[in-house]
């Protein structure tokens, strides 16, 4: 038994090296641009960088359009998949894993063939078109992570109940679907949302081939071409996600805790 | 590949295909049907349907001639070596990520170690493994890099010149290293409820009937478990082999991987062929599906244990 402790520690050891340590160096470095001390200059000359506010504004803005059009997309599919043709959910699963199996690379080569100038729907014509496809790649990104913590958060509600409840009271579908179902799925819609937040705020190859001034793109940018900054940029970026995932840790934890209302 | 999912489902008699080709039409059952109509043309248009195109492209020439020259065409030395690289990375990296992972998983549930290393571990882990892209490789060149804080720091105090022993962080060894920093926590992450599952009953039945800790291993955990470990693996191959922003940013095109090689392709036309790009798209899909087809079916096999 002692061997055991003895072996877990030293794995625990390993991984903490492993992961600690390119952290570690990552602020380090990003505190080294004055010479001979330690500084936030670096961090000063991102924050007042313009092409940084405008890219992580632009990728702020698009991570919240593709949770609002991929949440209006999948909870209603998902509901609607469970209540009246629960012979799709195998064919459901299969789609929304797709995404794990195509390269992000492969599906925006694939659009940016498919919808360009010359065809028949022009989405990379125009700006508008291009920031519409783009916001929709991101929603093919996000949709295994989208449609499974939804799914998961309306296995745990008695949807048919609910829906027949709601009926008897008179309640039409707009009313069963934002006031009835979307308030239970709350934290399945959360958890989807934060993890598609850190997916997209850091996304680089769509935004990169469909020419969008994202924030990925910016990362790319400043990492060819000055020294101090990128480091910076990384322990920003390590926060972002961070964040993210405490905030979805402390949902589902929050909506464990909370005994369910079906 | 999924291209004709969606319709399959018309031998069954609620499907759309019988519906809408009867002459009796079920109002209630087109209504279903309408129901997932949004979801099913945004798959169609998003996902399938542009894939499909690079599929069928791969088997075309640009004047529109059906032809297996692309495929033939992939054969040839620059696009097999970024072929046979990017494997070795993908390879690599899943297999430490396995390892390293797997030990990680075990001694937080195997270990005896206090509770909040687990759950410590795990956040951690939710966050790494999505920690990838652009600032890994940031991450790693403030760390590995000629100025980095090991490379400095392994010279300072023991006059050990990183890069003169012949290691670069521009190359396998060190895109293979910084890939392994999501590809552990993944590991972790899906490999952890796994040795939850291995019940406490198997390893008392099997001391009592006299096996060592060896024995066990071998005998009865290993073969449980091996179906998850190798799923997982698959799943983290396919995970290195498409990614791409974290390569890009560390390497430039300096590192001729498929999905670089790729990303040049869409952006210069580097292999003058517009159709060959297709069909190197269609290589990654391929080894990408292979990979994800066996994780699934493993997957299946390996849930037989954790009812």
């Amino acid at each position: 038994m002692k061997m055991t402790k003895f072996f877990a520690w030293l794995a625990i050891a390993i991984g903490v090296i492993y992961f600690f340590v390119p952290l570690i160096g990552t602020f380090e470095f990003s505190l080294r641009m004055r010479r001979g001390e330690y500084s936030f200059d670096a961090y000063d000359s991102v924050f007042s960088d313009a092409a940084f506010r405008a890219t992580f504004g632009f990728s702020m803005l698009m991570a919240l359009l593709t949770i609002i059009f991929g949440m209006l997309l999948i909870v209603p599919t998902a509901y609607w998949v469970r209540l009246r043709v629960p012979q799709m959910r195998p064919v459901m699963e299969f789609i929304t894993l797709m995404p794990l199996v195509i390269p992000a690379i492969v599906i925006v080569f694939g659009y940016l063939r498919l919808y360009n100038s010359s065809s028949y729907i022009p989405f990379t014509g125009s700006t508008f078109g291009t920031n519409v496809l783009l916001v929709m790649s991101y929603i093919t990104l996000s949709l295994p992570y989208m449609y499974r913590s939804v799914d998961t958060a309306m296995r745990t509600i008695d949807v048919r109940t609910l829906t027949e409840a709601a009926e008897i009271l008179g309640a039409k579908w707009p009313t069963i679907l934002f006031r009835c179902i979307f308030p239970n799925v709350m934290s399945g819609v959360l958890s989807g949302a934060f993890i598609t937040f850190a997916i997209v705020m850091g996304e680089f190859t769509m935004a990169a081939l469909l020419n969008r001034p994202a924030f990925g793109p910016y990362l790319q940018l400043v990492g060819a071409n000055k020294a101090y900054e990128p480091s910076a940029l990384a322990v920003i970026a390590f926060a972002i996600t961070w964040l993210s995932m405490g905030l979805l840790q402390l949902v589902s934890r929050f909506s464990k805790m909370a005994p369910s209302r079906a | 590949m999924g291209a004709g999912r969606p319709f399959s489902s018309s031998d069954r008699n609620t499907g759309f295909m019988s519906t809408a080709s009867s002459s009796f039409i079920d109002r209630r059952t087109v209504v279903d049907w309408l129901g997932v109509a949004p979801f099913m043309i945004f798959a169609l248009m998003f996902l399938i349907v542009p894939t499909f195109y690079l599929v069928v492209g791969a088997f075309f020439t640009p004047e529109g001639t059906f032809t297996f020259k692309n495929i033939a065409d992939l054969f040839t030395p620059t696009i097999l070596s970024a072929y046979w690289i990017s494997i070795k990375v993908s390879f690599a990296s899943s297999l430490g990520g396995a390892i390293i992972g797997f030990a990680l998983a075990w001694a937080i549930v195997l270990g005896g170690l206090p509770s909040w290393i687990r759950s410590g571990l795990l956040t951690f882990s939710g966050v790494a493994s999505n920690f990838a892209g652009v600032p890994l490789a940031f991450a790693f060149i403030a760390t590995l890099g000629r100025t980095g804080l090991v490379t400095v720091f392994m010279r300072d105090w023991f006059g050990v010149n990183l890069y003169s022993t012949g290691f670069n962080l521009l190359s396998f060894v060190g895109l293979t290293l910084t890939y392994m920093f999501f590809q552990i926590p993944l590991m972790v992450l899906i490999l952890t409820p796994a040795l939850d599952g291995l019940k406490k009953e198997w390893r008392e039945a099997s001391e009592i009937l006299g096996a060592s800790t060896w024995q066990y291993w071998r005998m009865v955990a290993m073969p449980i478990l091996w179906p998850s470990l190798l799923g997982t693996s698959l799943l983290l191959f396919a995970n290195a082999f498409g990614a791409i922003a974290t390569a890009y940013a560390l390497t430039g095109s300096s590192l001729n991987i498929v999905p670089i090689l790729l990303y040049a392709q869409i952006r210069g036309d580097v292999l003058h062929n517009p159709n060959l790009g297709y069909a190197l798209a269609l290589g990654m899909i391929v080894i990408t599906g292979a990979s994800n087809v066996l994780y699934i079916w493993l997957r299946m096999r390996a849930e037989r244990w954790q009812k």
